[in-house]
């Protein structure tokens, strides 16, 4: 790891470990309020994105019964996170997740406890407790969390080896709503792999997101809610991967002073 | 005796030839009826079966009844205005009672963002301000600053309609129906003079999954409310980021309101966030729904293809008309037609016929 960026990654072979599994592409992309599952699964291919987020606590029913959704998004060939959304207790949030390794056969989770009906935002106290559970059992947690540094710690104790904090409320498209909280989170974690989650709007949220040294961004409603949801696909892997470019590529530093690019070094002749 | 090629707008009884298509019809819903009905219209001798014990009574029950291609144009793709603006005239002429006073779509102020995009969506409609809701719905004066109104859209009462539909495909067009039959397995003689059809029109929805393999469910709960302190002439879309969710007035004070959709194929079961949602944004319409009374709750599974359009699919002696998602009865006059000229014609519809290009 590059201690001056916090980069988790080196050059030249530039991926991302999430529980020691590889990954190369930044960008991962929540699947739910696509016009249709066609366009889903178009959207995805565009992205380049190698794991997506699925949420089970609706649509499994009384008895599962989502299978058939569930099934067009295996047969996609990304990796699934399934996701415990709409869950607002520790309790729901165990049992959702019991089910989603059931179903997917994978220990990840993205570990969602709502504490806010209105801005969606995490209950920290609920999930550090799912978290630590979820982490006993042998699942791989990936929380939904805040920029909050103290919460971020309790996570970490709890068994987490991904943070997720978020951007702005879930669906806002406001963007980085604290770019200092999420800049102080990455100085304080700089190897723990981190990802900007929810609330982000546009793909300049999410290349800021990359530059201010985030391993990667997830994402759903800018996409899925976009007139054209597969171009803007297209749209935010481009971003992403310039944010990380530009973060390898070591930025300049922001100066007061003008620093003409062109010397002004017998500037006197000029014209003349 | 009339021509078997009268137009649908023609109301005289229509006798099928002695030596006409034989065409057993699969299914009692829109898709069924409304492919009877075009069939017939072709001459065809029509039986039409279903497992149920009248017509109508699959997911078409728990439909809307919207017909509104523009405002569904907003998440649904150019197709279905196509079918939609089609299936719209032939059910304004098919049945009676289809009032044709536009749809409103109204958002609470902070959502006024989702009221901008919407209208960046489609097209055919007018910015209505506080005053101009007022007169289109004057219980709801006041309440609303801005709205779009889409003054060519129709609606309908989804049961009153297939059950005339019925009838006239009975009294008009010597439709033989036959209910709570399976259509494939039964044994009895009635079954096996209808199993002789020349033709196999398959319209069973979701049950259609054991030979079309890539059709899924998606879940749709509605509510039926009963008020007389609010009155609303026409379907009323209530946008939010969440949950979106319509009003369609169905007279004599009964309101339905939908509808859920869900990715899953469970039948039936109501939950209560979903009445919760429902409820919630009717009660921001108007607080009088607060009071009003449930009449009925229910669910059913919409049949849907991948990309959530319909299809019409040939196979062997079978014609499959499915995948109507949300767009029952905006879609399956349009496909009815399509089917029928399939059949008689030998027509070719790229748009609907995904996996058949013409080798038959």
């Amino acid at each position: 790891m590059d201690a001056m960026t916090g980069l988790t990654t080196g050059i030249g072979t530039d991926k991302v470990t999430f529980y020691d599994t590889e990954i190369s592409s930044r960008l991962l992309l929540g699947t739910a309020q696509y016009p249709s599952p066609a366009i889903l699964a178009e959207a995805i291919r565009a992205s380049g994105a190698e794991i997506v987020t699925v949420s089970l606590r609706r649509e499994s029913g009384a008895a599962k019964a989502g299978q058939s959704f569930w099934q067009l998004i295996r047969d996609l060939g990304v990796k699934v996170l399934p996701n415990t959304a709409g869950c607002k207790t520790v309790k729901e949030a165990v049992t959702t997740a019991e089910m989603a390794r059931e179903l997917f056969g994978t220990p990840w989770v993205k570990l969602e406890v709502i504490g806010e009906d209105d801005t969606l935002q995490p209950d920290v106290f609920g999930l550090v407790e799912a978290a630590r559970i979820l982490s006993r059992d042998g699942f791989q947690v990936f929380p939904y969390t805040t920029e909050d540094l103290v919460v971020a710690e309790k996570l970490l104790s709890a068994g987490c080896e991904v943070l997720m904090p978020w951007g702005a409320p879930i669906g806002s498209g406001r963007g980085l709503n604290n770019p200092y909280g999420l800049r102080s989170m990455r100085a304080h974690f700089p190897g723990v792999p981190l990802v900007v989650d929810a609330g982000v709007g546009v793909p300049s949220h999410a290349a800021a997101a990359m530059e201010l040294g985030y391993d990667a961004v997830l994402l759903n409603t800018a996409v899925a809610k976009a007139g054209d949801p597969v171009r803007m696909a297209r749209a935010f892997a481009a971003a992403i991967a310039a944010g990380r470019e530009a973060v390898l590529a070591d930025p300049m530093e922001v100066r007061d002073m003008a620093a003409p690019s062109t010397p002004v070094m017998g500037r006197a002749f000029v014209g003349s | 005796m009339v021509s078997p090629h009268t137009k649908s707008t023609e109301t005289t009884t229509v006798y099928p030839a002695a030596n006409a298509m034989r065409v057993k019809v699969v299914g009692a819903g829109v898709a069924g009826l409304t492919c009877a009905h075009a069939f017939a219209l072709r001459g065809a001798q029509v039986t039409v079966v279903d497992r149920r014990p009248g017509s109508g009574q699959g997911c078409s029950w728990y439909a809307g009844g919207m017909l509104a291609p523009w405002c569904e144009r907003e998440s649904a793709e150019p197709l279905i205005v196509d079918l939609g603006l089609e299936s719209q005239a032939y059910w304004q002429v098919a049945v009676p009672d289809v009032p044709n006073e536009g749809s409103l779509v109204l958002a609470q102020p902070r959502d006024l963002a989702d009221l901008r995009r919407f209208s960046r969506r489609t097209e055919h409609f007018e910015w209505v301000d506080g005053a101009r809701i007022g007169e289109l719905e004057p219980d709801l004066e006041g309440r609303f600053d801005q709205g779009l109104f889409f003054p060519s859209e129709a609606h309908l009462e989804p049961r009153k309609a297939l059950a005339a539909l019925t009838r006239r495909l009975v009294d008009e067009h010597q439709v033989t129906f036959r209910f709570e039959a399976d259509g494939f397995d039964e044994v009895d003689d009635e079954a096996g003079v209808a199993d002789e059809a020349d033709l196999v029109v398959d319209c069973r929805g979701l049950a259609a999954r054991d030979t079309l393999a890539d059709l899924r469910g998606v879940k749709g709960e509605m509510l039926v409310l009963y008020s007389t302190e609010v009155a609303l002439s026409r379907p009323v879309r209530m946008l939010h980021p969440r949950i979106p969710v319509y009003i369609v007035p169905r007279g004599d004070g009964h309101f339905m309101i939908g509808a859920t959709s869900i990715e899953n194929d469970e039948r039936g079961r109501v939950t209560g966030r979903s009445m919760l949602e429902l409820l919630g944004a009717v009660y921001a319409l108007h607080p009088a729904f607060g009071e009003a009374e449930i009449v009925e709750i229910g669910a059913d599974v919409r049949p849907a293809f991948p990309d959530n359009l319909p299809r019409l699919r040939k196979r062997g002696n079978t014609i499959y008309v499915n995948g109507l998602y949300r767009h029952g009865f905006l879609a399956a006059p349009a496909l009815a037609r399509r089917a029928a000229e399939l059949a008689f014609d030998g027509a070719y519809f790229p748009e609907v016929m995904d996996e058949d290009h013409r080798q038959w």
